[in-house]
């Protein structure tokens, strides 16, 4: 198939940027979306154009690395990720706008690529469970019911892509927030520090400039591992408890 | 030697090698024959917790004037990096992806081996080490090995206490499966996203300690350069992938958990960005590679579909557990709907000829049957070249047995991960695999204590040789990052830093100085080719040399025809590269020509190493050493040893590798030809 292009373009996080269209001809639905910007790149570079710079990694969905809108879509049409999003889900003859993530607290480093290290800094605040090397009970000491375990599970498969601050009105990031909160608080080795970790992680994630859930719900259904929107009720409830009990 | 009693009271059960053969006369110098100097003795079950006991202290207050630099964050890195940050070192934390938690440990599936015997099914320590080192082909060091078995129990306290969600069963306790290789049920998962799950564990314990203050953490930065200074591993010159700074950063230690680098044959499991780099810098610098050719290659990953592929992608092992892998009978039938194909036209031929394995058969064994099935013209699937790259892998009768709901709830994710890719429902077709690249076995020369042959750099994880000799068993890749990470790293690193803090390095010392130049020097170099081929236009190339003549099956003749063509290649990489934009920004492209420069000499050095090697072990499948019936056949009379590469100079200017052999010597387990039959 033949496609074209309109790709968002910045040198760099001082750069005004913009939209510059380009032909990709000969694309194959066995595609995936990346490996045709890689044929749009080898294209580029033998001109002696600048390739554009995107991210990726594993390139099977789980690193999080990549990332894109895509007609507007965080990671496009279907319910996956961008590496994982293949040509058969478009047509010959399309128009593709592909920009990157769009959320003040993730800036542009260079065309589709933003810094998300406020990810980290938001895990870094309690996103975790303070248990040094060495000092770990037998496993089976302590049971975790099933369905618990479960729940925390399917939660824990966030990959922190970002995709549900780029396609939250807001610009928030209670989603991913909410899934680690839920992962750590339906364990039990999670407890001793669930209130105080609820407590500083929102506050980390407000001091980042990421914007309140006025549950609109879009970051669910962005959302390529399908983490869902009750993790954020998971979230309000757990905060509430805390500030209730002087957290 | 064999029989004889050692000082220490065991007995050597084979005698050292002594090679015969010398297929790879005229490509290699020989060196001298080396050994672990700091290898334990005793009875094996004892030689790690007198090792821990026997290693000195460094006092709480001593630590913090000692800093570590860890390059990689993946579940070997990102433990230790939080392990030492708890014992309050100073730890500088450096990986290229935009944020520890995506190292590519993330995309192991299937599971993390352990010897609990929560089944009560006959496993133990000594079980998981026999089945390990029998797995490896008798090629990996028996004290390392034994270790790592040992450990392997703590790992999963430590992973569940900090929040790792494995499967449970009804009562709330661990639910184990079964992998390859094996006939235990050992494996602890979380679904099919263990690695996942294990690497955000480890990623949060190493955020904990960046809030603590412990470890600092450096993103999209890529080290280009090891500072070696009076012959210790004291700092590493890094490239800050935003900015384009070249930086300098110096300290007591530099560990190397950095990956595998099964990118060299371009097409393969590993992530875009997995690189030899780091560690082909540090052998330039005079660490020795070891077994650079043992590369295995997973038997279930989905088939190539077209000439633009980036990447291959697995499909766990753990569905060998409920799958049958079969092709047609009749070559004619291959291009048949297979549902069509009647019960007795069909060849289950892992079960048909491996009986007591069936379908569970070690990875290496598993790939090379379904390449004489794909050579033998019934593959399925597409033609690639003149054949059809594909077997069958069919759940209709798990789904028939379990029903459709329990196969969905094991497996889901990879269910839909392959529906994805190749827009066929695996629950009413059955899926189309086929090898590929997955990981390698050789790595960084590395003694009992996980160092390097140059004091202060260590290696741990994949990037390191030790623990799987010639072929890994499934489950065992996470359970050794770990393992280094948290339990023998912190231990070892102690011993050498109880020597430290170190006289001070500064950055305007000449080594120093020397490292930071040479590293602009290539960047500039790179820029100012200027000819008329991509990066990835040379690593396509190569990949193609590697895996056709350094892939599944090896021979003399191709070897030395790969080593010809890798050679040209790289004459032709050096004057006739293109890469645009500059050096002071973010430049992709700049990045892999680097990394491609060194997968160039990487693939010439595993070529060697394979044409030396004549005999067939674990992923390591020589065509001229065979046994009647096509199985692989070793020589340990000739070859039972570590080959420890020391880089000898650039082969376009005349230099060879120095191959210095380290013998293995089994004193725990008898070597012994393998049979799955």
């Amino acid at each position: 198939m033949n496609l074209t292009l309109k790709i968002w373009r910045q040198a760099g996080p001082s750069d005004k940027g913009g939209i510059h269209t380009y032909q990709v001809q000969g694309i194959s639905e066995d595609m995936s979306f990346l490996e045709m910007l890689d044929v749009l790149n080898e294209q580029l570079n033998e001109k002696g154009e600048e390739p554009v710079a995107f991210d990726s990694d594993c390139r099977e969905g789980i690193c999080g690395t990549c990332s894109l809108m895509i007609n507007g879509e965080a990671h496009g049409p279907e319910v996956t990720t961008t590496c994982q999003l293949h040509m058969r889900s478009f047509s010959d003859g399309d128009t593709i706008t592909i920009e990157p993530w769009r959320a003040e607290p993730f800036s542009v480093i260079k065309d589709l690529i933003v810094d998300r290290s406020a990810f980290d800094r938001i895990i870094q605040s309690g996103g975790f469970i303070s248990a040094n090397t060495g000092s770990a009970p037998e496993a089976n000491s302590v049971p975790a019911p099933r369905d618990k375990a479960m729940r925390a599970f399917n939660v824990a498969t966030c990959i922190g892509c970002g995709a549900c601050v780029a396609a939250c009105p807001n610009g928030s990031a209670s989603l991913f927030l909410g899934a680690k909160i839920t992962h750590l608080g339906e364990l039990p080795q999670g407890q001793p520090e669930r209130y105080s970790r609820v407590v500083d992680m929102v506050g980390q994630h407000d001091h980042e400039g990421f914007g309140g859930c006025t549950n609109i719900g879009e970051c669910a259904s962005a959302c390529p591992k399908e983490i869902p929107l009750d993790v954020i009720s998971q979230l309000n409830k757990d905060l509430r408890t805390a500030l209730k009990n002087g957290y | 030697m064999a029989g004889s009693t050692l000082h220490d009271g065991t007995t050597p059960l084979n005698a050292a090698p002594n090679q015969t053969s010398d297929d790879a006369h005229g490509y290699y110098t020989a060196g001298d024959p080396i050994a672990d100097p700091v290898a334990p003795t005793g009875p094996i079950k004892d030689r790690w917790t007198n090792r821990k006991f026997e290693n000195r202290l460094v006092n709480p207050a001593n630590r913090r004037k000692l800093d570590i630099i860890i390059v990689g964050t993946g579940l070997a890195g990102g433990a230790a990096a939080a392990t030492l940050g708890e014992a309050g070192y100073n730890v500088k934390s450096f990986c290229y992806q935009d944020s520890p938690r995506r190292a590519h440990s993330i995309a192991a599936q299937g599971g993390i081996n352990a010897a609990k015997n929560y089944k009560e099914d006959g496993d133990s320590t000594f079980r998981l080490f026999y089945d390990t080192v029998k797995g490896g082909d008798y090629r990996s060091r028996e004290s390392n090995v034994y270790r790592l078995a040992e450990v392997s129990a703590n790992i999963i306290d430590q992973c569940v206490a900090q929040g790792v969600p494995f499967a449970r069963e009804y009562g709330g306790l661990l639910d184990n499966r079964s992998f390859g290789g094996v006939q235990v049920s050992r494996t602890f998962y979380a679904r099919g996203q263990t690695g996942q799950q294990l690497l955000i564990g480890a990623y949060q314990a190493m955020e904990r300690q960046v809030a603590a203050g412990t470890v600092e953490q450096f993103t999209r930065h890529e080290m280009l350069e090891l500072i070696v200074v009076d012959g210790k591993a004291r700092g590493i010159i890094a490239r800050d992938m935003v900015t384009g700074e070249i930086e300098t950063h110096l300290a007591d230690v530099v560990v190397l958990a950095t990956g595998g680098y099964g990118n060299v044959f371009f097409l393969s499991t590993n992530a875009m960005g997995s690189n030899v780099t780091a560690a082909w810098r540090a052998h330039r610098k005079g660490a020795y590679m070891a077994n650079p050719c043992y590369t295995q290659i997973h038997p279930t990953c989905i088939p190539v579909s077209g000439e633009h592929q980036s990447k291959l992608t697995l499909m766990s092992e753990s569905l060998r557990n409920d799958g049958r892998i079969w092709v047609p009978k009749k070559k004619e039938d291959c291009t048949k709907d297979p549902r069509d194909i009647p019960e007795e036209d069909r060849d289950y031929y892992l079960e048909r000829i491996y009986p007591s394995f069936g379908n569970l058969v070690p990875r290496d064994i598993a790939s090379r049957a379904a390449k004489y099935m794909c050579d033998e013209g019934r593959g399925v699937g597409p033609m690639v070249g003149d054949f059809r790259r594909g077997v069958y892998l069919d759940f209709s009768d798990a789904i028939q047995r379990l029903g459709e709901d329990a196969v969905r709830e094991k497996y889901d994710n990879l269910f839909d991960m392959y529906e994805r890719i190749t827009g066929e429902n695996p629950y009413q077709v059955p899926m189309r695999i086929y090898p590929a690249v997955h990981y390698v076995m050789g790595g960084l020369w590395v003694d009992y204590h996980l160092q390097s042959n140059i004091p202060g750099l260590f290696v741990s994880g994949e990037a390191n040789f030790s623990d799987h000799g010639a072929n890994r068993l499934g489950a065992s890749a996470l359970m050794q990052g770990l393992a280094d990470g948290y339990f023998v790293l912190p231990n070892t690193i102690r011993d050498y830093l109880a020597d430290g803090p170190f006289e001070k390095v500064d950055e305007s010392h000449e080594a120093v100085v020397e490292a930071k130049r040479a590293v602009q020097e290539r960047i500039d170099k790179f820029l100012s080719i200027n000819g008329t081929r991509s990066a990835d236009s040379y690593h396509k190339e190569l990949g193609n040399i590697m895996w056709e003549y350094c892939g599944m099956e090896r021979t003399e003749d191709g070897l030395r025809k790969a080593i010809d063509m890798i050679r040209e290649l790289k004459a032709d990489f050096w004057t006739n590269l293109k890469v645009l934009g500059s050096a002071d920004t973010l430049n992709q492209s700049l990045e892999k020509a680097g990394r491609v420069a060194d997968f160039i000499e990487l693939g010439e050095l595993m070529c060697i190493d394979a044409l030396n090697r004549r005999e067939s072990c674990g992923g390591h499948f020589r065509a001229e050493s065979q046994t009647d019936d096509g199985e692989a056949l070793r020589h340990d009379e000739e070859f039972a040893y570590v080959a420890a590469w020391e880089w000898g100079g650039d082969s376009l200017e005349g230099g060879q590798p120095v191959l210095h052999k380290e013998d293995l010597i089994y004193t725990a387990i008898e070597m012994k030809q393998r049979s799955y039959k």
